[in-house]
């Protein structure tokens, strides 16, 4: 038996227990998606997508539940007392959500927030609609949706909004070898909501996640994503937004753990006038690896786009960024601007970045690019030529660069915790506390 | 009191300063002037102790102290100020966390007490009032989206802040008006002191109106060509460097002509 037909016949056990498994057009997809899995299996670098990161290794790669990793209670008191700003939290433990150790506070009339899971039952076709399909999804967001067990629900009403923050908290603890986590975002006209994702723990686990963002009338959505898992977890995202006329959509995503981290994240601007930010920053040494994979596909006139990626590449790592924007002809006095610039901390650290631009309409504005370098031996001297030594100063200038990234994130908590979840990764990061 | 005796100093093997000698005492301010790419900003540079210039050949001693043998941040803590002709911009680090770190890094070595914020802020909320910088400066990137203007006040503030014994302006008057000179020369001559030594770089004996020096230099092809009081410089300002340039050479060509 190979290990493709391993994952087929660990769906084929699963399926009965998953959540949903009695509706058919639930049973219908999975099916439909472990087949196109089993088709395509895992994705290798033959593949122009996935050509630095092939994820081949995984047929021979037995998995494991981790030994030591999170401690859920703690891990999730240490995250709570990091934001006192009263937001609600919704807790999964090994793909499972742990009711007890979540917290929904007050929410306003027409706002739901819970458990996919739970909406399966009180709301299924409400989750029909958004849970999307497998069809033309990369074969890891297949397997995704044949296996998921679960994720939050998230839907607001016209002109609704949460007025605080909902972090989701992923923790990978001891109680599985893989797990396979789907999120729902779901905004009607006019709502507004600003939504966190925190992956932590794992251990050597696979953790495949899926996040879907749609996105009607003058919503505005931000979604900001904290991947801080251990040293051997292997992480495989995407995010999935569409959005209608006016919308704004903001995506943050901040990779700093796990061995391999791939995240593919695509908007599509399907309604004039919307308003998108791509904003991203990775830290990868060791021997590790990350890779962010982009779209922004502007499909109506008047829409403008921002994308700006950072990283911060040690040791012997690898950062990947490919970023493409597609301006169709329809979308007209589109305004696009896209930048990657890394930074290479060590002699054997690697960074490729790649954005490409595909224009078909003629009255546009799109900028792109990217740089590898090194840091900037003039401020580095400036900073000496004042007394500050050159191990701090090289700190400092490492932090400034990556921290550009973290400033564009609005909400005040979630900044200062992103900063001090990124001092944390750096060598010396505790001597620039000051900073925060 | 600083001797620079016989200074040679190459740039990817080019060769820029050609034997320099300059005697500064204690609390004199000394002017040197000369024509674009006479080696001016390669002296600062070589004394502040940037690396991409090779000393080649030559000495500088200070109060005693071999300089060329100290790094950049050392020759900072010791009392060494470069007023840059280019101050660099550092987006993302505050103004307020850079000078704070520079000067507790100064008042470390001097065996000073460090600055707690509040001292701090005291302390730089008086000097920032003094050259003119609004107090929205401390919270913004290091030189970021400043002007000529401000970034030379800045460059000022910090010299102010961190109390050099020997301060090198590197063409300070480079890209200012007027009146950018004249509260930029303020702050410069109130900090004249006699512990406090001072080497004026420019191209334009204008900056001298303001900042009255006690000796002016001519540089030249990498070496003092002539050196004189004030006058020196209403005669530069005369003449141009044409004259200096021609002197240089025909001096060259009647050595080459000795048998």
């Amino acid at each position: 038996m190979s290990a493709i037909d391993t994952w087929v016949a660990r769906q084929r056990e699963r399926a009965a227990h998953l959540p949903g498994a009695s509706l058919s057009w639930l049973a219908r997809r999975r099916a439909d998606a472990i087949a196109r899995f089993a088709d395509l299996g895992w994705p290798t670098s033959r593949l122009e997508a996935w050509r630095h990161t092939s994820l081949a290794f995984l047929e021979q790669q037995a998995l494991a539940a981790p030994e030591s990793a999170a401690h859920p209670a703690a891990t999730l008191a240490a995250l709570r007392a990091a934001f006192d700003d009263g937001g609600h939290w919704l807790v999964f433990v090994d793909g499972q959500f742990a009711p007890t150790l979540s917290v929904i506070g007050t929410l306003t009339a027409g706002v739901t927030v819970g458990a996919l899971s739970d909406a399966l039952n009180t709301a299924p076709d409400a989750v029909e609609a958004a849970f999307g399909t497998a069809n033309d999804s990369a074969s890891p967001y297949a397997l995704n949706l044949a296996l998921c067990t679960d994720g939050a629900f998230v839907r607001l009403a016209r002109g609704t909004s949460l007025e605080q923050p909902l972090h989701l908290v992923f923790i990978g603890a001891t109680g599985a070898a893989d797990s396979h986590l789907r999120n729902l975002i779901v905004a009607d006209a006019n709502s507004a909501a600003s939504i966190v994702e925190h992956h932590v723990g794992g251990g050597a686990t696979l953790g495949t996640v899926v996040t879907r963002v749609q996105a009607a009338q003058d919503a505005r959505i931000t979604h900001v994503k904290l991947q801080q898992q251990d040293a051997q977890a292997i992480h495989v995202a995407q995010i999935e937004a569409e959005q209608a006329r006016g919308s704004h959509f903001a995506s943050h995503s901040l990779s700093f753990g796990a061995r391999l981290a791939r995240n593919d994240i695509h908007t599509r601007l399907i309604g004039e006038g919307c308003e998108t930010l791509f904003n991203g920053l990775y830290h990868v040494d060791g021997r590790r690896h990350v890779d962010h994979h982009t779209l922004i596909e502007h499909a109506m006139p008047l829409g403008t786009s921002r994308e700006y990626y950072r990283g911060l590449v040690d040791g012997n790592a690898r950062g990947v960024f490919a970023g493409r924007i597609i301006v169709a002809q329809d979308a007209q006095r589109t305004d696009a601007v896209q930048r990657c610039d890394n930074l290479l901390l060590s002699k054997l650290a690697e960074a490729d970045a790649r954005p490409e631009l595909e224009i078909y309409a003629d009255d546009v504005k799109c900028a792109h690019g990217a740089t590898v370098g090194q840091i900037d031996e003039d401020a580095l001297f400036y900073l000496r030529a004042r007394g500050i030594d050159q191990v701090h100063a090289r700190r400092l200038l490492t932090y400034a660069f990556a921290a550009e990234v973290i400033e564009r994130i609005a909400h005040d908590a979630l900044r200062k915790h992103a900063r001090t979840a990124l001092l944390a990764r750096l060598p010396g990061g505790a001597t620039l506390e000051e900073l925060l | 009191m600083l001797k620079i005796n016989n200074l040679h100093a190459a740039v990817d093997g080019k060769a820029i300063l050609k034997g320099l000698n300059l005697e500064v005492g204690s609390g004199e301010v000394h002017a040197i002037m000369g024509p674009n790419g006479s080696g001016k900003s390669t002296l600062a540079q070589v004394l502040a102790g940037r690396e991409t210039f090779a000393v080649t050949d030559g000495s500088v001693d200070w109060d005693g102290t071999d300089l060329l043998a100290l790094p950049a941040e050392e020759r900072a803590r010791a009392g060494l100020f470069l007023a840059f002709q280019y101050p660099v911009e550092i987006p993302g680090v505050s103004n307020a966390y850079f000078l704070k770190a520079a000067v507790n890094a100064v008042r470390r070595h001097r065996g000073l007490p460090e600055y707690d914020a509040m001292d701090f802020l005291a302390r730089v909320k008086a000097e920032m009032k003094a050259v003119g910088m609004k107090e929205e400066f401390l919270y913004r990137s290091v030189n970021e989206g400043f002007s000529g203007g401000e970034k030379k006040r800045n460059e000022v503030l910090q010299m102010a802040l961190l109390e050099p014994r020997l301060a090198v302006l590197d063409e300070t008057d480079s890209g200012l008006d007027i009146d950018a000179l004249k509260i930029v020369a303020e702050g410069v001559n109130r900090l004249r002191s006699p512990e406090r030594s001072m080497i004026v770089i420019t191209h334009y004996q204008r900056l001298l109106d303001y900042i009255v020096p006690d000796k002016v230099h001519v540089l030249s092809q990498g070496r003092i060509v002539r050196s004189g009081g004030r006058e020196l410089a209403l005669e530069l300002e005369e003449h141009g460097y044409g004259w200096i340039d021609a002197e240089g050479k025909a001096a060259k060509a009647a050595a080459g002509a000795r048998p």
